[in-house]
């Protein structure tokens, strides 16, 4: 027949009006900011720096390595070395950053400083509501707008977090474990 | 600025007869990035059609000579935007084959896997853009972008990013597949046909899609294999080429697909080709969703940082959603590749785009563009 | 009968009233006047939101829901909007015509509303040829369409317009022609005449309106599609959305002359459907005699409802034609189909002897056959003769 596909096109489109008004399939809208999305495990948007402790600038896991600037391929992360050292998770002393911005209006959510980090201290958030009218420095984060607790870190990621801490510790327990079962040093030296 | 077209002969007749210039210019209603038309017409037919690009140059091959190469990874999602796990996946290919890195079977299969989602949703949407051009006020637009976001949740909950994924690496992939993820991308793949039905019934049979699109932007296989066009436009005009068959790349040699070929070239049948493709594509998931096995997702010996393959050059393609995606790469040794160039399907593909157009209105050109299926980021880098 | 059906008759009346005697005639009429103006104008509001509602829905998404409940109050931000824009008029465009398009657009289209009977005892004009004075007026708003391309002295808007005219004009005949089988049964250009022609009823109290026989069905389908590519609506809306010509004749157009040019389109779609109501749907009258007890007004309006929804159907769903292929539409199918038309509903008015229960189907199927097989061959002959149809080989 002549019309019969726009009679089968109009039927289609009358079928998801109806179909609208009862079946969520069919009206796939969520209404921001009223209801929003459920929150996805692995998302990713900007990183931040993960801090042990309650402290953030002393408990921060960064040491200074400068290998995330290095590979960032935007080249948006800005590292000043600080030249005092501080014990990490395993005692040891550390370097510390004394500048660590990010621009976050060059950073493009890659995630590769998140992925060579050897010190797991930088992860990737999944905050996006981050508009500002200030245009240069309201994007530029420096260390302590991107600490954040690891009670953060595993609330967003959590295998990943539990994974991370899992690791930390056994690395701790071994190291204890090897200390104890040293015999002490003759005069009482450690 | 725009070169003058000069009026054809007049030849001792007694009237003017001066051609229309019209610059279907970069801000366009139904484009598809910032492209420019510069056509001559007579009356409504083209008699001359000049596509000038460059609007969304962004150096990126220049920006790959100076980062590293894995730093290049997440320029190439940024290439064909709409497509980013496949440009990925060639450039993984070309850095494979220029390191000689295996990648393991699992990371092969997630890599077709993935592979052919992308295909889907780049398909459904080209598809539903045509539509658009076409003034069908976006209505098969918004269901192809209803099945679009189902596809994208996949992508987020697996790479973490809906469009800009960054997910292969050389010799594998990033990351592992969370649990339960498997489940889901069979049950998109489960229902991908039913939507594919309803489109089909709300498109295919249209008169008034036909009237548009039948005869309309021919392109013979002579012309098409002697400019280099390939994806499913060169399958629309008949030729059978298909790099998942020639290369047999990844596991597709395992696979059990057909590769549909269209009859007359014009735009219903590069319509009617991508939506066979993508039915082809389902086949391809339930395959590699039933059949993927266990065990790393990354080569042991590969490096994330300072990879300094050895001086030589590698050329890896694979069959991209648009056509042959390739990337060309030549080491000298050092951490940063010496040239890396990219192959554009879109590009290659818009070459023909005057020859479609000839002797057509004005109102096909749009509409033979839309069904070259150009991606500005692609054409442009 | 009265009471609900004839309220604002009455209200009419009493209003009136109050002015002195000899200028009762010139407040009824402003009264009637400004009454059609309110209507229709809130008319207008509600079908730009539900329209966009609507084609939302079809789309699988909401369509304006912040403004207002269910996102009524759009066409009050959508107004403001459009008068606070800044009025560009090129510096070369000739400046009358310019101005008085919208104006030459929208003042014809108001007129024709004075001839359409609401509901009973409803109409502002009761002329002998309101079918003539109705089509009249809308041919004259088809004028503006020009100025506004030619005024706007830009090449695309002049291509624009005059794709729009060519369009325009060559729809008028089978938009006239599928309406004189109508005149021609009912044998008046009275509109009123027209409904109480339909105002009988036959077996099962379902009433005798012209759409329920073979040559009123494909009367009104004529109708209604002559008035989609009247109105420069989907798919017929070549000269107004296309994506090459940017908006066709209203590219140079900003602020409230935009506005006007949407409010006059808007108004003559309201004018048509009011039109095809009254002329196939049996005006203000109810579908079956048990259901007359409900106002006639209410009838109208829900007939111009239904045929509100046809038309922002059909645009959700269609694509575009192309000029040359819409062109060939009206000429070589619906114009020599509604001339067809005409010797059906002869043939209709010849066989009416045979209202019998038992020859009635017959009459029926015979007449639209009459109507149906020239349908389909002049269909055939449009498409031309078809390539066999598209086999899709798979390699090997």
């Amino acid at each position: 027949m002549n019309g019969a596909g726009i009679i089968k096109g109009l039927v289609e489109t009358a079928r998801n009006f109806a179909g609208s008004y009862h079946d969520r399939e069919r009206l796939t809208t969520v209404q921001y900011p009223e209801e929003t999305l459920p929150p996805v495990e692995n998302a990713r948007t900007l990183p931040f720096l993960v801090y042990d402790g309650g402290d953030a600038m002393a408990g921060l896991r960064c040491t200074a390595c400068m290998i995330c600037e290095k590979e960032c391929p935007p080249q948006c992360i800005y590292i000043i070395k600080d030249q005092a050292r501080k014990p990490d998770y395993m005692g040891k002393m550390q370097l510390q950053p004394k500048v660590f911005d990010i621009d976050m209006s060059v950073c493009m959510s890659c995630g590769i400083c998140v992925e060579v980090c050897p010190f797991d201290a930088i992860k990737m958030d999944q905050v996006f509501e981050l508009s500002t009218d200030d245009r240069f420095a309201g994007l530029l984060f420096d260390n302590e707008k991107l600490a954040r607790p690891n009670e953060y870190f595993r609330q967003l990621h959590k295998t990943e977090a539990s994974e991370v801490d899992a690791r930390r510790e056994e690395e701790k327990r071994k190291a204890a474990a090897k200390a104890a079962a040293k015999p002490p040093l003759p005069g009482g030296v450690k | 600025m725009s070169a003058r077209f000069s009026p054809p002969e007049l030849a001792g007749t007694d009237f003017e007869h001066p051609l229309l210039e019209v610059s279907l210019g970069p801000h366009h209603p139904s484009t598809h990035g910032v492209f420019r038309m510069d056509a001559a017409l007579d009356g409504e037919t083209v008699v001359k059609l000049k596509p000038v690009f460059g609007y969304l140059h962004r150096n990126h091959e220049k920006i790959a000579e100076k980062c590293s190469y894995l730093g290049s990874m997440p320029f190439t999602d940024r290439l064909d935007y709409m497509c980013s796990l496949t440009n990925n996946w060639g450039y993984a290919l070309a850095v494979e084959k220029l390191t000689g890195l295996a990648v393991p079977e699992r990371a092969e299969y997630i890599r077709v896997i993935l592979g052919e989602l992308t295909r889907l949703i780049n398909h459904s949407a080209v598809v539903g853009f045509l539509l658009q051009d076409m003034g069908a006020m976006g209505t098969p637009l918004m269901y192809a972008f209803r099945e679009r976001e189902k596809i994208l949740d996949l992508f987020e909950s697996l790479t973490g990013a809906r469009m800009m994924c960054n997910y292969m690496r050389f010799g594998g992939c990033r990351c592992d597949l969370p649990p339960g993820w498997i489940g889901q991308a069979r049950g998109v793949a489960a229902k991908f046909p039913l939507f594919l039905d309803e489109f089909e019934a709300l498109l295919t049979g249209n008169e008034i899609l036909k009237a548009r699109t039948e005869g309309v932007g021919v392109l013979t296989p002579e012309l098409a294999v002697n400019a280099g066009v390939t994806g499913p436009m060169l399958r629309a005009s008949g030729v059978n080429y298909d790099i998942r068959k020639v290369d047999a790349y990844g596991v597709y040699g395992r696979m059990d697909f057909r590769v549909p070929l269209g009859e007359r070239g014009d735009v219903f049948d590069r319509y009617m080709i991508r939506i066979l493709e993508m039915r082809e594509s389902l086949k391809i998931l339930d395959q590699a969703l039933r059949d993927i096995p266990d065990g790393p997702i990354l080569n042991l010996n590969a490096k994330l940082r300072n990879l300094r393959p050895k001086p030589g050059e590698a050329y890896g393609r694979i069959e991209g959603p648009k056509g042959e995606l390739g990337f060309y790469l030549i080491s000298d040794g050092g951490p940063n590749p010496y040239r890396y160039r990219v192959r554009p399907p879109s590009l290659i593909n818009l070459t023909v785009l005057e020859d479609m157009c000839l002797g057509q209105t004005i109102a096909d050109a749009v509409v033979i563009l839309g069904s070259v299926d150009i991606v500005l980021g692609e054409v442009d880098r | 009968m009265s009471g609900a059906d004839q309220i604002f008759v009455w209200i009419g009346h009493e209003a009136a009233g109050w002015a002195p005697a000899p200028a009762q005639p010139l407040v009824s009429a402003i009264l009637a006047i400004a009454g059609i103006m309110a209507v229709f104008g809130a008319c207008f509001a509600l079908t730009t939101v539900a329209e966009r509602k609507i084609l939302g829905r079809m789309q699988n998404r909401f369509g304006p829901n912040r403004v207002g409940p269910y996102g009524l109050f759009q066409p009050l931000a959508d107004g403001v909007k459009m008068l606070t824009k800044e009025d560009i008029v090129p510096f070369s465009a000739d400046k009358t015509l310019h101005f008085l398009a919208p104006l030459v657009l929208t003042v014809p289209v108001w007129l024709a509303f004075a001839v359409l009977p609401f509901g009973r005892n409803m109409s502002a004009l009761d002329l002998d040829c309101g079918v003539l004075f109705f089509f009249a007026i809308g041919s004259a708003s088809e004028l503006a369409v020009f100025m506004a391309g030619w005024s706007s002295q830009n090449k695309y808007s002049l291509v624009g317009a005059m794709r729009a005219i060519a369009q325009m004009i060559s729809y008028e005949v089978p938009l006239v022609l599928s309406t004189v089988p109508v005149l021609m049964l009912a044998g008046s250009l009275s509109l009123n005449g027209i409904v109480a022609a339909q105002g009988s009823h036959t077996i099962g109290g379902l009433a005798r309106w012209n759409v329920f026989t073979p040559w009123g069905l494909a009367g009104l389908l004529l109708f209604l599609i002559a008035a989609t590519a009247e109105s420069n609506r989907s798919p017929f809306d070549l000269p107004e959305g296309e994506s090459e010509i940017i908006a066709g004749y209203l590219t140079e157009y900003s602020g409230f002359k935009y506005a006007l040019f949407f409010l006059g389109e808007y108004l003559g779609l309201f004018a048509v459907t009011g039109l095809a109501v009254t002329l196939f749907l049996g005006g203000w009258h109810a579908p079956f005699q048990w259901l007359e007890w409900a106002p006639s007004w209410l009838w109208f309006g829900a007939k111009f409802s239904v045929l509100i929804f046809l038309f922002i159907w059909a645009r959700a769903t269609l694509p575009r034609l192309r000029l040359d292929q819409l062109l060939n539409f009206s000429w070589r199918f619906l114009a020599p189909l509604s001339l067809i038309n005409l010797a059906v509903a002869a043939a209709w008015h010849w066989t009416g002897a045979w209202e019998s229960a038992a020859a009635a189907p017959v009459r029926w199927l015979l007449c639209a056959a009459l109507i149906a097989l020239p349908a389909h061959w002049l269909g055939r002959a449009l498409r031309g003769r078809l390539p066999p149809p598209r086999k899709y080989r798979y390699a090997e």
